[in-house]
């Protein structure tokens, strides 16, 4: 679907009109990120991210099954081969590091992208089907992220596969046959090593299936857009080619600068030095912490030190270890409900004062003091911080969010995108009329506010 | 699929059952068994391998262990400690047997009977599967005396027993025995 003012593809020459009639591909392109897919004219760079994040997607296919071509996992030479990457194939220490940093810069990508989620509620009706889809993403690039960082059979991956594995284990009943059924042994070994390899060449491209059908789902309603109002006419979009393509490149140019730094400059910035000593099954080493980008969920899964007991008697109704791991996948899962949890009819956290709030005074430095704490030692005051930090998140979005989204007053919406833009022009709403404004929400009053 | 519809209404029957019906039940159910039996291989493979679960014992001379020492061995790829305790450590042993413990179990149920200075016991925490320190000379014992895991701050006592921390078992004592007053077999 489209607005009723999308251009449509004109196949020009010879060649393209007998392409357009057997396999219209330069149709569905030009649909999807071309001139006919009409864009809200008001996006600001926090709209940059999925373009951005799609490219990371890139980077990582094309480094990693370059990398593949050098390395074999087996765990008597997958710490060699990975040394014999970054001395002696060529550029192979750039396509490693590139693909090392790639990996940061998605979550850092991702990261953003799920922010201006969260910020301007892009999650709501009618795009619940894009967040679901990108909760998925989210998942599964931790599962790719996670397999990924075991390759090089150093000790943080040694011991990053044994911990992860763990948490299996804390299932009731078939948790421990489970670990031992994902590893293919009793501790990591060459059976696990292997089926990770596998795993982490596979799951790029079911990832990449995932974004198709997420790309797919935003074209059904079209854009959000910073004010939070749905496009009502022509005079509030713009092409996606080349108003967007253009703003998208300018950000793309911005983002490579940053990662070309990183890879050239801080290539080991971001990673562990022990993941430079070779996996040793008899010693783990005394501060073990996975990647940055897992530190937030790490704090989670330690916050819980205590059993759930029935109070005075002693019975164990969760033991701590569960409770964590429950806690810690609890805390993505849950963004699955999240459309449902907030019901403000208002998007853009901009015209929802108390939302705004408890977003940047609550949620945002939780989530800072989560990261810290995730990559910090498990001893206090880390583990009080982060129990109090778990703590907010959850009430957050289980019970702030909802009761915010029921009595908060919302200011007074823009009338449209290009009002907001523009100010205010009378002419063109009594042309379209209130009637179209009922799907925004609380009705405008008089005195409109344009955005910021 | 005009002509299918075709010739379904041609065969169909009153009460809105007709013979294809049996068909296609019987066409779906087959072709399911089939495939959800092809499952099981796939799924199966992933298990541990033959070589992995193959038997196997290891044997630990433990008479040159000092009291208060702790040597680390190895069992089916995984840390086994073997720690001969101090008699200042039994009698502070036997004094917890009846502390409150998230997995109580007393210091002769944990050793072998005439044995009692030996403790065998995984290396492997009980959390998250991390090596517990306090095996070696210098390393951490924890807050009380036994191991320490520096992943998620699980303190173990003298005798492997989980005191404080995320843990929720004691350090496991795998099975073993003495072949002579030397030498143990684990497994």
């Amino acid at each position: 679907m489209s607005f009723a003012w999308a251009k449509q593809y004109e196949p020009k020459t010879a060649l393209t009109k007998w392409l357009d009639e057997k396999l219209p591909l330069p149709r569905l392109v030009y649909n999807a990120v071309g001139a006919g897919y009409p864009v809200p004219r008001n996006l600001n760079y926090m709209w940059n991210f999925g373009v951005l994040a799609g490219f990371c997607l890139m980077i990582q296919i094309v480094t990693g099954v370059v990398l593949a071509m050098h390395y074999a996992a087996n765990q008597a030479v997958a710490f060699a081969t990975v040394e014999h990457i970054m001395r002696n194939v060529n550029w192979g220490w750039a396509l490693r590091y590139a693909h090392a940093n790639g990996a940061s810069f998605f979550f850092i990508v991702v990261y953003l992208h799920i922010f201006r989620g969260f910020f301007y509620s892009s999650y709501k009706a009618p795009r619940e089907m894009i967040w679901l889809l990108g909760v998925v993403i989210f998942l599964l690039m931790m599962a790719t992220a996670f397999m990924g960082y075991v390759l090089p059979w150093g000790q943080m991956s040694f011991w990053g596969a044994q911990v992860i594995t763990g948490l299996f284990s804390a299932i009731p009943l078939v948790g421990e046959p489970l670990q031992v059924w994902l590893l293919g042994g009793f501790a990591p070994d060459n059976a696990a090593l292997n089926r990770f390899f596998s795993l982490h060449f596979l799951l790029p491209f079911v990832i990449l299936g995932v974004v198709i059908l997420h790309i797919w789902a935003l074209h059904i309603p079209g854009s959000s857009n910073p004010t939070g109002v749905e496009v009502k006419s022509e005079s509030d979009t713009v092409p996606f080619h080349p108003y967007y393509t253009a703003k998208d490149g300018f950000g793309l140019g911005v983002f490579l600068i940053a990662f070309a730094t990183m890879v050239f400059f801080l290539p080991n910035a971001l990673g562990h030095p022990d993941n430079y000593i070779e996996a040793n099954p008899l010693s783990t080493p005394a501060h073990i912490v996975p990647e940055w980008y897992f530190w937030p969920f790490y704090a989670i899964l330690r916050a819980f030190t205590g059993d759930l007991t029935i109070p005075f008697t002693g019975i164990v109704l969760i033991p701590a270890k569960l409770l964590g791991v429950i806690a810690m996948f609890g805390s993505i899962l849950l963004w699955f409900i999240l459309p449902w949890l907030d019901k403000s009819p208002v998007r853009s956290g901009h015209y929802r004062p108390l939302f705004n709030k408890f977003f940047w005074f609550g949620l945002i430095p939780a989530m800072i003091v989560l990261f810290v704490c995730g990559g910090a030692p498990a001893e206090e005051p880390y583990v009080i911080l982060s129990q109090v930090a778990t703590a907010y998140y959850f009430l957050h979005f289980l019970v702030i969010l909802p009761i915010v989204s029921q009595i908060e007053v919302p200011k007074p919406l823009p009338f449209s995108i290009t009002e907001a833009v523009l100010g205010k022009d009378a002419a063109a709403e009594a042309r379209t009329g209130a009637g179209a404004a009922g799907d925004v929400g609380p009705l405008p009053e008089v005195s409109l506010q344009p955005a910021e | 699929m005009a002509s299918d519809t075709a010739v379904i209404s041609e065969t169909g029957s009153e009460e809105g059952v007709r013979r294809r019906d049996w068909i296609h039940i019987a066409a779906l159910s087959t072709a399911g068994v089939g495939g959800a039996s092809l499952l099981f291989p796939l799924i199966s493979q992933m298990a541990p391998s033959a070589d992995v679960l193959a038997a196997s014992t290891t044997d630990v001379d433990v008479s040159a262990i000092q009291p208060g020492q702790s040597i680390k061995a190895v069992f089916r790829k995984q840390p086994l400690f073997v720690k001969r305790l101090t008699p200042e450590e039994i009698a502070k042993a036997k004094a917890d047997d009846g502390a409150p413990m998230r997995d109580p179990a007393t210091l002769a149920e944990r050793t072998k009977q005439g044995h009692e200075d030996i403790l065998v016991t995984m290396g492997v925490c009980t959390h998250l599967g991390c090596v517990p320190l306090g095996a070696a000379e210098g390393e951490n014992k924890g807050e009380f005396g036994g191991y320490f895991c520096p992943c998620h701050g699980s303190h173990y006592d003298v005798a492997g027993r989980i005191r404080k921390g995320p843990a929720p078992l004691n350090l496991r004592v795998p099975e073993y025995e003495f072949t002579s007053d030397a030498v143990i077999r684990v497994g």
